[in-house]
């Protein structure tokens, strides 16, 4: 395997996080600086930079100034520069990808298009060695899929959520329980200290299928509030958030095992916002050794939307010179598929 | 004044939703906003899940909640699928949903009346309500000459004109 020791420039402001980082070789993080990182308040008078593009824009050239601050490196050691170019929100991705494109071009460096979802997955590059085949189970806000990789750089969807992804469904019960958002935390800490565990049911569509469903989890949920209140009766909020949560965990370590065996993968990888819920990793912990079965995990800091985790998997496109244009575009939708090494990659 | 019209559709399974949101899908033409309200469950996504099977979105919908938008290719026309629950109004404000309302697709908007302000003044108001089970109410409510038209004719499919 070729070995480079390059320094790429990544950008990520796929949805609400603007982040820079600078990393050498694909492994190595010089930088990796996250707007909510920052002293916002002091910065932005009180605004935390959220959805809207325009906080990416006021955030993205202070952030990428800390960015090469910190890792000790000017613009000119740069080998290339890569950003986000999709799955996400149009307005916010195009921030990153303007600023990409300016860099590269006032630069004269290389320009890399990245999949965020294949950021999430090499995210764990940055701190493990992945052995191929290998299965990832991306979980976050706004993904619940699994990716089976036979080699370096090559991704086959082979599940998906049909309806929420598992950190909505998280974010809509605790709706439902009048926690706050992001619900997910709130509702992993009630389910630890819930005494009892409310029965629920697990969607597992056809038997064959790697897909999952959380809307009519999401449904019983409802249901056992509006009959609690019906009835009068005092609601066991933790229980139900046990119930809740074995179910999503049962279904999701069930599936992911059970693909890890179909696929013959020698890892399982566990990525995305959703990898810090503890009730999910010491499950799918406990069945991995139980099947002998290593289960890499990034740290929770590489987890959740980070611009690290998108010079980990533009590394790979860079070792294969697989560069992008200045005309590329930011796309919503995007193929991970389609991104794999080998398959062009020029957009 | 604006034309309004107004009907309810009452679904006694999910497929008189499907039916439902089928029919206005046949309706629909570039620039056309739905804008969609109901409770926690009640079947907001579902709805719109026929809706962009009626107009030709292959592949999965599934729920836009976190990335606020999703954008579909649709055979007839494209689809703007969009959730606005986690969106203040001013930061709605900022994401220039205009591009969408006003463009060559369909707009979906679920939990729209957060933003109402920010909706255009002709579109198609649908509220589902949550009856057990299947069953729901659906009220239909449509501003502008195009909707109200739809309306009228959903009283023709059934529907129960208010």
């Amino acid at each position: 395997m070729t070995k480079t020791n390059e320094l790429i420039l990544a950008i990520e402001t796929s949805c609400d996080e603007t982040s820079v980082a600078v990393i050498r070789g694909g492994r190595e993080i010089l930088s990796n600086i996250i707007s909510s990182q920052i002293e916002t308040h002091e910065l932005f008078g009180g605004v935390v930079p959220e959805i809207a593009s325009r906080k990416h824009v006021e955030s993205i050239t202070l952030i990428a100034e800390q960015a090469i601050a910190e890792a000790g490196v000017t613009l000119r050691d740069l080998s290339a520069i890569a950003v986000t170019q999709g799955p996400g929100l149009v307005g916010a991705l195009l921030v990153g990808v303007v600023a990409a494109k300016s860099l590269a071009m006032a630069l004269d460096l290389p320009l890399i298009a990245v999949h965020h979802i294949a950021g999430h997955i090499y995210a764990n590059q940055l701190v493990h060695e992945i052995k191929y085949p290998c299965l990832a189970l991306v979980v976050s806000g706004g993904h619940t899929e699994l990716v089976a990789l036979e080699r370096e750089g090559s991704f086959r969807m082979i599940g998906r959520t049909r309806d929420d992804a598992v950190g909505e469904a998280y974010d809509k019960v605790a709706r439902a329980l009048h926690l706050p958002y992001p619900g997910g935390p709130h509702i992993d800490r009630l389910a630890v200290e819930a005494a009892d565990e409310t029965d629920l049911p697990r969607a597992w569509l056809e038997p064959d299928s790697y897909d999952f469903s959380f809307s009519g989890l999401k449904s019983a949920v409802l249901s056992v509030i509006n009959q609690a209140k019906m009835r009068g009766q005092q609601l066991d909020e933790p229980a139900l958030a046990r119930g809740f949560q074995a179910s999503v965990i049962d279904v999701l370590v069930t599936k992911a095992l059970r693909a890890v065996r179909a696929e013959g993968a020698k890892q399982l990888l566990l990525c995305g916002g959703v990898a810090a819920n503890r009730g999910l990793r010491a499950a799918l912990a406990a069945r991995c050794e139980a099947e002998g079965i290593p289960l890499l995990v990034p740290p929770l800091s590489l987890c959740t939307d980070n611009a690290a985790m998108i010079g980990a998997a533009a590394h790979l496109k860079f070792k294969h010179g697989e560069f992008t244009t200045l005309n590329m575009k930011a796309e919503p939708v995007l193929s991970l598929e389609e991104w794999s090494i080998g398959r062009g990659g020029h957009s | 004044m604006i034309e309004a019209g107004q009907a309810v559709w009452m679904a006694a399974s999910e497929q008189d939703t499907v039916v439902l949101a089928e029919l206005l899908a046949s309706w629909a033409m570039p620039g056309a906003v739905l804008a969609l309200d109901g409770d926690l469950g009640a079947g907001k996504t579902r709805f719109s899940q026929a809706f962009a099977g009626a107009i030709g979105v292959k592949g999965i919908v599934n729920s836009p909640t976190f990335t606020i938008i999703k954008e579909y290719e649709g055979r007839v026309l494209p689809l703007y699928h969009m959730d606005v629950y986690r969106l203040s109004l001013p930061e709605a404000d900022e994401l220039g949903l205009d591009e969408y309302f006003y463009g060559a697709g369909v707009t979906i908007v679920e939990w729209a009346s957060l933003i109402e302000e920010l909706l255009p003044p002709e579109r198609l108001q649908i509220y589902i309500e949550h009856l057990g089970g299947e069953a729901r109410r659906i009220a239909v409510k449509g501003i502008g000459a195009p909707y109200a038209q739809w309306c009228q004719q959903l009283g023709a499919k059934g529907a129960s004109r208010l």
